[in-house]
């Protein structure tokens, strides 16, 4: 889950051409980003970041920058596992620094964080507070009482951060670096807040949203180049899910190669012919979409579940190697995820793999596979054998996390019948005044990803 | 819809009748209600029309404005409205309770013992639907900025004296509507909808006469005929049988009926006719009270409906909650504070999203620990799991100074939760909170064992009835049995540079 | 706002228009117009509501026919209240709209430009009007470019081909400014209250819009001499060749695109920029279809007064939307193959039945024949009837008695019957 520093080895041949390399591209906007955060004229710095685009990079490098001014430093993330991994990186970039783990009483850092030395962890800020250093989750920040405000904060995942929970944080800091990815699925309330609807500080909106209303004279940032996605994934993800703010692949078409064994068994089952041909197309192309039948079902489908599970079990029996910009390595089972819509999906898959003897695949939804990265995905569509599409079905975030999370290829395993089952999908959207339009529109990116995937379809006869 | 609601309606569908969604009722009924049946005129934005009102099922109150463009009856009309309403609402006022507790000084540190005024009641209203929570809250935004003769700078158009506090009243009413688990303004046809599944979809649950002819069809009759005759039969005079339940009327009552009798009530007032403009305003009083009536019955018939159900054990402490709210807006109005604002500030807003999610969880809760149809979709949701406890192991945990009680309870259960070894679960229905974690699961012979956490008393061996014993029934949710509490925000004038800083 | 039918013109009928003419029984064609638009919105996968609304049938008027008459109408109070506000803001040759769009749309330093509302016959029939609207266009871009005046257009016709088969559109008004850009502009009787309006009004009025943006885009470009050799690559209306191509009777083979199976893996796709990626639905078109803004002008009562008040509507969502829509839309003369030949619904109502209707009750707030679709849906035992979100739960299960059954035969409805007899049980 390392993201390579924006100057790669992929981009660093000197050129003479005008065009900017991907890597010239990434360090300009990093060396703008980090002038504005420092000493920038307005109190907030905003930066979008698309799937892999270095954005973990980008706040260790600010983290330590910041540091180096001498003023002390406050990180707010979303998430435990956010904040661990992002100690962790901190830890790993600089051993000398000495980093504040702020955590709760029911929620121990793990062991990946505190293996470091110079980390420190502690439920009360009183113990951290002089360290260059703290990160803590915005829940846990919000509860921190009244003190002297750090000079600076990064808050990291912040279009994933709600409103409220910025204003309940802003008190703590004077300064602030936003970095997230405005395409991953946005934060969402268990109630309903129209009466919130199109004001500036709507509580139940994402941070940056609100931010960026109430302070119109920041301009967000932007990364421009994914590291993750290779070059045949990084255009339609950028056509699709980031129709106004594009962004182009790090790496050239051919820099990334996934080997496969040889499918050996000429005497498996129609499923295993299956899933050994569209493996082979997704070594190819970067994608793959393997068809069953159009048929309604439930959630839990246990034919495409089972398919699911057949890709994962002959892509580990060929044994897969990866070949890029960092060198060569075998795919192995903490290589490859699988992503679903939800949790029960997820659960039986987790069972399908486990009866196949399939052991150390991530199985997860994209809510919790947001932020992460692997060489391969195998996803389950959203709308797989589902007699119609929901809100949640469509949101445009599910299926940009889905798509995006591969270094390597996507191979999406679903029933047939998708597209006419978004043709009598109502439209009837409502509309806020005032509030500003989220793009793309969800049942058009569904459109759109389908219509390219249909290139590398296998059917399951 | 979950599947279990689905299921109902599908049975619904199958028997003809509605079937039950609870088999307790979830909101508080008040033992003096005050409904009312408002109207509104169509095409202007929160214009009353007519209302049908009062605390009396055989005496209501009907109060109409015969020309609605007619800015001066309106304020008449709601005028009238207050007259009828405040008195009830000011009337849970005077009965408190005083309640203790200790607060910390802030500046000193010192503790104090603080009394507060709790009502010992409340008010509370209702009205057919989610519409006529929307029409009073209408009606409240659009009289309670009103400037009367009593005040140093009347305008143009005063309003009458009390039209303005109506208003602050109403949009109390109508805001506290929105707050999870609330019972003090009721829109009926949710509150039925929640405890009933008819055999048609939710949309068409939003009609109550549909509603009420599938929760209690006629003698004989099937749930399916009576709705549609509810929604759709008309009389030879095209009118419907069953009147629609406002706040919008039948635009063929509009166009046949009350439109030509207000164009007679105009040009009996353009002829300056004292008399014949009360008569025809009597007919248009005849007209409006000829379809409000129904629709009254069908509200008290809908609120006898609902008392068949024994109230959810949590339901008083949330009407409670109704009380507090009722509390506080009565010292605001006595403390002569403005009137609500248009919109919330950054730090309101947040606080009342924050208010609305805390009360959200904790219905979901209360309604799932009150009722176990409630439970049961935790259940099939693999969320919660219930069965017989058939072994208990005693077991300690010796790292401490003192042994601590941690036994194992061996659950035998049909449900399938997606709990793994090492996941928590909670006790519902037990002595006392208690926690639990999954020692080890046999999932094909339906067997958890868990290992209790806590809830046991400080002792070596656990206090008696605090652990279940072989033989008892018991229930685990896999998530927390009370709402998290809510972060502190800043006050308002505190409200920093990201949301705009303070209000101006 | 627009409900207004027009006799047909003299003109030679395609043998589709005949077709459409003698399903209606000769009787006037009625506009696409927001009812329409709305009942598309609801269910674009009814064959049986797409074949009468590209016939313009009068819905409301079939209902009644079939014993099923539609359950919404509108109050004459609400309709001499839009009425009322409209007529107020076109009096005078749309004085008092003029000068709230001049102070919405137009910068400071035009100010004083005179505005040009030139007569659009709207008495005349739709192909007369429609060719008006054209010459007005013109006109008023060629006085924008010259300074000379900014223009409204009062109820302009557009024309636009949606499922192979050509409709009226009647825009509120569309104005095209000093700059040359064109607004649609929609007039709606629904409040705008203290900033905020019905989201689901709202919702269709931004369709609405954008339906009208597309076939604003269409006439600009069969109006621009440049853009004529690429006609068709951006604009998106149903006349693109994208549409030409992608409807066929399954909707599933699009753009003429063969059949890549996995034998053939492109080699092109792992060039900077797969080969056959379509240009992006949000990319706005070339030559003068691109003077059409994407940002259209919404104009409503504001608070509980009579005075108008303008809102901007971001329509590049559903701008894309209802692109693709369109683009996908089965054609008709696919649909109406299940109909015979000369088939009235005047005389024989009954034929309506022979297109497949595709009941959820949300069409119940949209669709004049909802109430006569849902009886046929509940006597098949659909459970469609229950809600869409019901299919959702059930699967394969498409029936109540199929659902029924299944809870006896394990799996989750069998656990769900399981937990439901043991709670009442209590």
């Amino acid at each position: 889950m390392t993201t390579p520093s924006p100057s790669s080895p992929a981009t660093s041949t000197p050129t003479s051409t005008p065009t900017p390399t991907p890597g010239e591209q990434a360090d300009a906007a990093v060396a703008a980003i980090l002038a504005a955060a420092l000493h920038g004229g307005e109190r907030g710095t905003v930066v979008d970041s698309p799937p892999g685009a270095g954005k973990s990079t980008l706040v260790v490098r600010a983290a330590r920058e910041l540091v180096a001014t001498g003023e002390r430093l406050m990180i707010v993330a979303q998430t435990n596992s956010q904040v661990d991994d992002l100690v962790d990186r901190l830890a790993e970039a600089d051993p000398a620094l000495a980093v504040g783990r702020l955590h709760g009483s029911d929620a121990l850092p793990s062991e990946i964080a505190m293996r470091h030395p110079g980390v420190v962890a502690s439920t009360k800020v009183g113990d951290l507070r002089e360290l260059p250093v703290v990160v803590s989750t915005a829940a846990k920040w919000q509860w921190v009482k009244e003190t002297d405000p750090w000079r600076h904060a990064i808050v990291d995942e912040a279009y994933q951060m709600r409103s409220d929970a910025l204003l309940a944080v802003a008190r703590l800091f004077e300064r602030a670096l936003f970095v997230g990815d405005p395409g991953q699925l946005d934060p969402f309330s268990i109630v309903g807040t129209d009466d919130w609807a199109g004001q500036h500080h709507d509580p139940s909106q994402s941070a940056v949203v609100t931010l960026l209303a109430h302070n119109p004279g920041i301009v967000p940032h932007r990364l421009p180049v994914s590291w993750r996605l290779p070059a045949s994934a990084a255009p339609l993800v950028s056509d699709a899910f980031y129709p106004f703010t594009p962004f182009r692949a790090g790496t050239e078409p051919g820099d990334r190669r996934l080997e496969l064994g040889p499918p050996t068994t000429a005497s498996g089952t129609t499923l295993e012919q299956a899933a050994d041909e569209v493996l082979d197309v997704a070594a190819e192309s970067g994608w793959g979409l393997l068809e069953l039948p159009a048929r309604l079902t439930v959630r839990t489908d246990p034919e495409a579940v089972a398919a699911v599970a057949a890709v994962v079990a002959r892509l580990l029996a060929r044994g897969g190697t990866a070949h890029s910009e960092r060198g060569s390595a075998p795919v192995d089972a903490d290589r490859i995820a699988v992503g679903t819509a939800h949790r029960d999906q997820a659960a039986a898959v987790r069972g399908a793999l486990a009866a196949l003897g399939v052991t150390g695949v991530t199985v997860d939804t994209a809510n919790r596979l947001q932020g992460r990265e692997y060489d391969v995905t195998v996803v389950l569509h959203p709308l797989s054998g589902r007699p119609d599409a929901t809100a949640f079905h469509l949101e445009t975030g599910r299926l940009c996390v889905l798509a995006s999370r591969h270094r390597h290829a996507c191979i999406v395993v679903t029933r047939a019948g998708i597209p006419e089952l978004l043709d009598a999908h109502p439209s009837t959207e409502p509309v806020q005044l005032g509030v500003v339009s989220k793009f793309p529109d969800g049942w058009e990116a569904n459109h759109a990803v389908l219509e390219h995937l249909r290139r590398f379809r296998v059917p399951v006869r | 819809m979950s599947l279990l609601s689905t299921l109902a309606r599908l049975q619904a569908v199958r028997s003809g009748v509605a079937q039950p969604l609870a088999t307790v009722r979830h909101r508080h009924l008040s033992e003096r209600p005050f409904v009312l049946v408002p109207l509104a005129a169509a095409g202007e934005t929160g214009a009353p029309l007519a209302v049908l009102l009062g605390q009396d099922r055989q005496h209501p109150r009907l109060l109409t404005v015969p020309q609605p463009l007619d800015r001066d009856l309106r304020f008449a009309f709601l005028a009238r409205v207050g007259d009828e309403l405040l008195p009830y609402l000011e009337s849970f006022g005077g009965d408190v309770e005083l309640l203790e507790r200790s607060v910390k000084d802030p500046e000193s540190g010192e503790k104090t013992v603080e009394v507060r005024e709790l009502c010992a009641d409340a008010p509370q209203l209702v009205v057919p639907n989610p519409g006529g929570v929307e029409l009073l809250g209408l009606f409240g935004r659009s009289t309670r900025f009103r400037r009367t003769a009593e005040d140093p700078d009347p305008g143009p158009y005063p309003a009458p004296a009390r039209v303005p506090l109506l208003g602050r009243w109403l949009t109390h009413v109508s805001d506290r509507a929105n707050v999870p688990g609330s019972s003090m303004l009721l829109p009926l046809t949710t509150t039925l909808a929640r405890h009933w599944a008819t055999g048609q979809s939710s949309l068409e649950d939003a009609h109550l006469g549909a509603l009420l002819a599938w929760i209690s069809p006629p003698e004989g009759g099937r749930g399916e005929e009576a709705a549609l005759r509810a929604e759709n039969g008309r009389d030879e005079r095209g009118q419907l049988l069953v009147p629609p339940a406002g706040p919008a009327t039948d635009p063929d009552f509009d166009s046949l009926l009350l439109a030509p009798a207000i164009t007679r009530y105009d040009a009996a007032r353009a002829a300056q006719d004292e008399r014949l403009t009360q008569a025809r305003a009597e007919e248009i009083d005849a007209l409006l009270g000829a379809v409000l009536l129904p629709v009254w019955h069908q509200v008290w018939q809908g609120l006898d409906l609902l008392r068949t159900l024994p109230p959810g054990a949590h339901v008083a402490d949330r009407w409670e909650s109704d009380r507090w709210s009722y509390t506080g807006h009565r010292d605001r109005v006595a403390a002569g504070e403005p009137p609500q604002p248009l919109h919330d500030d950054a730090v309101t807003a947040a606080r009342r999203l924050a208010q609305r999610e805390r009360e959200q969880v904790r219905v979901d809760l209360e309604e799932a620990l009150d009722d176990p149809l409630a439970m049961a979709e935790h259940r099939l949701a693999g969320q919660a799991f219930a069965g017989e406890v058939v072994e208990v192991q005693p077991a300690y945990d010796t790292s401490g100074r003192s042994p601590k009680p941690r036994p194992l309870v061996t659950v035998r259960t049909e449900d399938r939760p997606h709990l793994d070894p090492g996941g928590e679960a909670h006790r519902a229905g037990g002595p006392a909170s208690q926690k639990a974690q999954l020692v080890e699961l046999d999932a094909e012979a339906g067997l958890l064992t868990l290992r209790l956490l806590n809830g046991m008393g400080r002792k070596k061996e656990p206090e008696p009835g605090t652990v279940p014993e072989p033989g008892e029934q018991v229930c685990f949710t896999l998530f927390e049995l009370a709402p998290r509490q809510s972060a502190p925000l800043p006050d308002p004038e505190d409200t920093p540079w990201t949301h705009g800083g303070p209000p101006k | 706002m627009n409900h207004s039918t027009h006799p047909r013109v003299d003109q030679p009928l395609t043998p589709l228009e005949a077709r459409l003419t003698a399903l209606r029984g000769g009787a006037a064609a009625r506009s696409m117009d927001a009812r329409a638009l709305a009942a598309l919105a609801a269910n674009p996968g009814c064959d049986r509501r797409a074949v009468l609304d590209a016939a313009g049938v009068d819905k409301a008027a079939l209902a009644a026919r079939l014993g099923s008459p539609a359950a919404f109408g509108q109050s004459p109070f609400a309709i001499t209240r839009g009425l009322v506000f409209e007529r107020r803001l076109r009096a005078e040759r749309c004085t008092e709209l003029a000068a709230l769009l001049r102070r919405e749309l137009l910068p400071e330093e035009a100010a004083q430009l005179p505005v040009a509302v030139p007569d659009l016959l709207a008495a005349e029939g739709p192909a007369v009007r429609a060719a008006r609207t054209r010459t007005a266009l013109v006109e008023a871009v060629s006085d924008a470019a010259a300074g000379r005046a900014w223009t409204l257009l009062d109820r302009p016709l557009l024309r636009l081909e949606v499922a192979g088969s050509a409709v009226s559109l009647e825009p509120d008004a569309i104005v095209i400014g000093p700059d040359e850009r064109w607004t649609v502009v929609e007039i709606k009787s629904f409040p705008i209250l203290d900033g905020g309006a019905d989201p689901a009004k709202v919702g269709a009025a931004a369709r609405q819009a954008a339906v009208y943006v597309l076939a604003l885009r269409a006439t600009a470009m069969a109006l621009d001499p440049a853009a004529t050799t690429t006609a068709g690559n951006a604009a998106g209306a149903g006349a693109t060749p994208h549409a030409a191509t992608a409807s066929s009777a399954s909707g599933a083979d699009e753009a003429g695109r063969s059949e890549q199976g996995p034998s053939a893996p492109a080699s092109d796709v792992v060039s900077a920029r797969p080969a056959g990626l379509p240009v992006s639905p949000y990319a706005e078109p070339a030559g003068l279809a691109a003077a059409v803004r994407t940002t259209g002008l919404l104009v409503c009562p504001r608070d509980f007064s009579n005075a108008a008040v303008a809102a901007p509507l971001d329509l590049r969502k559903q701008l894309a939307v209802t692109r693709r829509q369109l683009a996908r839309m089965t054609r008709i003369e696919t649909l109406l193959a299940v109909l015979p030949e000369g088939a009235r619904l005047d005389e024989a109502p009954g034929a309506v039945d022979s297109l497949a209707h595709a009941y959820a009750p949300d069409c119940l707030a949209a669709c004049e024949l909802a109430f006569h679709c849902r009886s046929q849906a509940r006597a098949a035992g659909a459970v469609e009837v229950l809600g869409r979100g019901v299919r959702g739960e059930l699967g394969s299960l498409t029936t109540v008695e199929a659902a029924l059954a299944a809870t006896a035969a394990g799996g989750a409805l069998a656990r769900a019957a399981r937990l439901r007899e043991e709670a009442l049980a209590r």
